[in-house]
This record gives C-alpha cells, structure tokens and sequence, in this order.
C-alpha cells in the first residue's frame, strides 16, 4: 500500500539554525493524524516542505507516492493545504477564487463541486461577495473551500481553529470528519489537545525540529501511569496516614496520586476513620495534555 | 493548459478590476505628456524631414506607455501578492514555472497593448500620425512589452516592500524609458550620450517602434528587433530560473 504522507530523514537548517532533524514518518490513507508541539516545534515548516512552499535541505517527501519536489505537479494534485495565515485575494468573490483555484489545478468545469463546497461549508449565501468583506471566520471556511477544490485524497490543516469561535470551530470538525469518512487523510496541527484527543487516531509530537513521540493516542495516554483524586476536605490538616501520600494541593484541592482503583479504598478508609468528610471528589484520567506536558518537559500552569 | 490559461485570465481579470487605474490613467497621463510637449516643441524641433514633431513624439509615447503599464502590471500583482500572502495560493497548484512565467508575462502584453492603443486611439482624434509598417509595430509592442513583463516579474520577485519595487521601477525602469529617445533623436545628443544611449535596451524598442509608424528610424529595425529579442532571452532565461529555483518565493 502507498503510504498518503511518506517522509524519509528530512532536515531542514535555516543558516545555523536546524528547523527539522532527521524527520521519519509514514502516514498511511485514511488516518485522521495530528502533529503537535509547541510554536517554532517545525510544525509549519514540515508541511510547507510537504506542501512545496519551503525546500528541505536533505531527505526527501512523498504524497500519495508522489516526490514533492521531482514529481510536484503529481503530489500538489494529491494534496491540499489549509494554511495557517487568514490569506485572500481582494480582486475577487467567494465563487471566482474557488473557480480559478481549480483552475490552477487543470480543473475547467468545477461549478457542481464548488457549489456543494460552498454548501457544505455555510458559505452559498457568501458564493457572490468580495473576500475583503468577510468575517474572519468566514475567510477561514473559504481557505478551507480552496484546499479541496481540487478533491485531494489527502488534507493538511495548520492551525484550522486558531482564533476561530465555538461554533465554526464545532462546525469544520463535523465536516473534517466527514471528509475522514469519506476517505481522505487528514493531517492537522493544533494548540487545543483535547480536540487532536476527541479526533485524531495517531500523532506525533515535535520538539525542536525533531520527532519525540509517534504514537495512538491510547497509546500515548497508557503510557501515563496512573491518575489522580481530586478531594476537597472538611479539613485543611491531613491525617498522619496520609502525609506521606504522593500528592499536591490547589487552592483547597489535594491531589493525590493513584496507581490503581484498590488505592481509592485505602484512601477513603483512611479518611472514615479519621472521622474527615470528602465535600467533592473528581477522578481524573490521564489525558493527552498530560502526555504531551510529560514529554516536552514543561510543568502545567497552575498546578503546584 | 488549463492552469496557464486560468492564470493569465486572473491576471487579466485582476487589472479589468480596477482599469481606472490600470488603464485609463496611464493613457490621461500619456495624452497630458503629448499636449504639453507637442505645444512647446512643434514649431522649434523638427527631427527627420518633413515629418513634424508630433509625428515623432506620438509612437515614442505609445511605447512608453506600453513599457511602463507592462512592467507595472506584473510586477505589481507579485509585490501585492506576496505582500498579502496570496501567493500561496500559486504555489501551492501544480502550476509549473514556465506556465507562471508565460501567464504574468501575457498578461503584462496585453495590458501594455491596451494601453498603447488606447494612447493612440486619443491621439488620432487631436494630431494624423501615420501608420507606414504595421507589422513592425506589433513585433515591437509585443517583444517589448514581453521583456517589461518579464522584468516586472524579476522586480516584483526581488523586492521584499513596496519601497523597494518602487526603487527598480524609478532608479532602473524609469531612467531608461525617458533616456530612450522617447521624446528627442539620440542623433541630436553629444557623442558619448549617443554612445551611452545605444546601451540601453529600451532605445531599440522605441526606436524600432518608431519605423513601423514613420518609416523611418534612427537605426535598421532589424538590427533592433534582433538586439530586443536578444534581451528578451536573457532576461526570460533569468526569471525562469528565478521562478525554478523559487528564489525568494519558496524558501
């Protein structure tokens, strides 16, 4: 099977600055893939070499079999790509820049496609009016429009939910999915991990220009040992059986850890006996931000 | 041919937009240029015998203004879009660089023919110049508005600002445009500015226009029309790579 997204050991260096080191990864049809890390991880530069925006200094960069630099004509037909800026063409209407966007990619009569694109994106009412009198969240559906003129069997959004309200935000991740459900790879970056968590079946974390975690996400999260208790006491003076507990405190809140259910038990008798009264408790699963906290070494906000 | 044809049209549909400023301005200025110096000049200067200095000055002027809006034309739609970011949208098609050169470039002749027959149009309505070689008028339009194109894409793919693309356009562009014989024979100036002048492409441009409309000129057109494609190469073969290499453009 050919991977959708091949990458074989790609370095990009900026002068002295190296952006991507020795980047492996195969993403196969299908997958619904996240790439996460921090800003200035590689994210963006890794998909606009994929993309042929930025030209890698060593390794190469295949989609849908296709090499994005000897073979581009093929790999740019393959693919589509949200970019993360809010860009537009202030010359032209909603409809004009999706028709001449295919166009581009040798497409003549696109009316049909263009027509539900529009529909399926909330923007038919929008078909006639100038980019530059749209919403900002409107120009992002538009990118999106753009990126699929074309039909690409593989997607790559960066950043699609930056600065983009609830609704919309719930409204492309309905239509990305259906996208994943039709068939098409669907690789984005995002800053909300709980929405890479809720969709995605793979990710891989960048740090620094390099791959430090490839995983599933279930995987990643059972990697994580244990979970935590949150209780909040009828008093502050934990009992002498309790003290040595691994454990934190928040603003009223302990924390303690938990390698598995039975401790809950022992935890709670301690209490009974002690005659204290649990006022509110939360069980927290790990989660992937946790994952994600672990492995690019940084401690949670707000958290002591 | 589908991704050439649909760039140059967007080009095309880009500067219709806003043909106020893209076309009927440059032909308003051009007209202002021809009063002024046609009633300053028609009785004092006569250049070759028996043609008045009108006649003279009517296709230099149609040629600069098809220079000038070539070159603007590309150059401007490149500045614009990198600077807002809608370049993207180019680079990431499969448009190949040699359909992206031919779209800019056509796009820019076009634009530069517009305006030098709208330039001329005005004119036949005030003065008579005649039109003797007609073929030579179009060969010189087209392979000079080709070269401004062209480099009009090299000025819009080198400046990072609009503060740079205007430095080429008024340090480079615009220098050699009105020191090209627009608007006096070069025969008239002293010997080493005559010498100077034949370095400068676009004298042959003017100059080769000027015989399809007078049938006369200060050099042999074939002579001119081989050093203007001579230049066209060069500077084809210079953007090409520019586009090729993504210098600038992809990083």
């Amino acid at each position: 099977m050919t991977a959708a997204i091949e990458i074989q050991q790609l370095s990009k260096r900026y002068g002295a600055l190296s952006a991507l080191e020795d980047i492996d990864l195969s993403i196969n049809p299908g997958e619904f893939f996240a790439l996460l890390g921090p800003n200035g991880a590689g994210k963006t530069t890794l998909i606009s070499i994929l993309a042929g925006l930025t030209l890698a200094t060593r390794g190469h960069a295949r989609i849908m079999g296709h090499d994005v630099v000897t073979d581009y004509s093929h790999s740019r037909k393959n693919l589509g790509v949200v970019p993360q800026e809010l860009v537009f063409d202030p010359f032209f209407t909603v409809r004009e820049a999706l028709i001449i966007q295919s166009g581009y990619y040798g497409i003549r009569k696109n009316d049909a496609w263009v027509d539900e694109i529009l529909h399926r994106l909330d923007l038919t009412d929008k078909a006639d009016t100038n980019m530059r009198a749209l919403s900002g969240g409107m120009k992002r559906r538009v990118l999106v429009a753009q990126a699929l003129v074309h039909k690409p069997p593989v997607i790559i959004l960066d950043e699609p939910t930056a600065g983009v309200d609830v609704e919309l935000r719930q409204a492309l991740w309905v239509f990305i999915k259906q996208l994943n459900r039709d068939g098409h790879t669907i690789v984005l970056t995002t800053h909300y991990l709980e929405e890479a968590e809720a969709l995605c079946n793979r990710v891989a974390m960048l740090k620094q220009g390099k791959i430090v975690a490839l995983d599933s996400i279930r995987n990643l999260i059972n990697s994580v040992q244990g979970f935590s208790i949150q209780l909040r006491l009828s008093t502050e003076i934990l009992p002498a059986a309790l003290q040595e507990w691994p454990k934190s405190s928040y603003e009223g809140l302990h924390i303690f850890k938990i390698k598995d259910y039975f401790q809950v038990e022992t935890l709670l008798a301690v209490l009974r006996a002690e005659n204290i009264q649990v006022l509110e408790m939360q069980l927290q699963q790990p989660d992937l931000e946790e994952v994600f906290v672990k492995i690019m070494g940084v401690e949670p906000l707000g958290v002591s | 041919m589908t991704g050439f044809y649909t760039l140059f049209y967007k080009e095309l549909l880009r500067f219709w937009k806003v043909s106020f400023q893209t076309i009927l301005a440059p032909i308003l200025s051009s007209l202002l240029y021809l009063l002024i110096f046609s009633h300053v000049l028609e009785t004092r200067v006569q250049i070759y015998q028996g043609i008045a200095y009108t006649a003279f000055l009517v296709p230099g002027l149609v040629m600069m203004a098809v220079m000038q809006n070539a070159f603007a034309n590309s150059s401007s739609s490149l500045i614009q879009s990198k600077i807002s970011g809608n370049l993207v949208f180019i680079l990431l098609s499969p448009l190949s660089y040699l359909e992206i050169f031919l779209a800019y470039v056509w796009a820019s002749v076009v634009r530069g023919l517009l305006v030098g027959l709208g330039v001329y149009g005005v004119t036949m309505i005030l003065y008579e110049v005649p039109v003797q070689l007609p073929l030579w008028i179009l060969l010189f339009a087209i392979a000079g508005s080709m070269l401004l194109g062209a480099l009009g894409i090299i000025a819009g793919i080198w400046s990072e600002k609009f503060d740079q693309l205007a430095a080429f356009q008024n340090f480079i562009i615009l220098p050699l445009t009105f020191l090209s014989g627009v608007f006096y024979s070069i025969y008239s100036l002293p010997p080493v500015w005559q010498y100077i002048s034949h370095l400068n492409p676009f004298f042959y441009i003017v100059d080769g226009l000027r015989h399809g409309f007078l049938g006369t000129s200060d050099i042999s057109p074939y002579f001119s029309l081989a050093v203007v494609i001579l230049c066209l190469a060069v500077v084809s073969c210079l953007t090409l790579w520019m586009l090729k290499s993504g210098y600038k453009i992809r990083h």
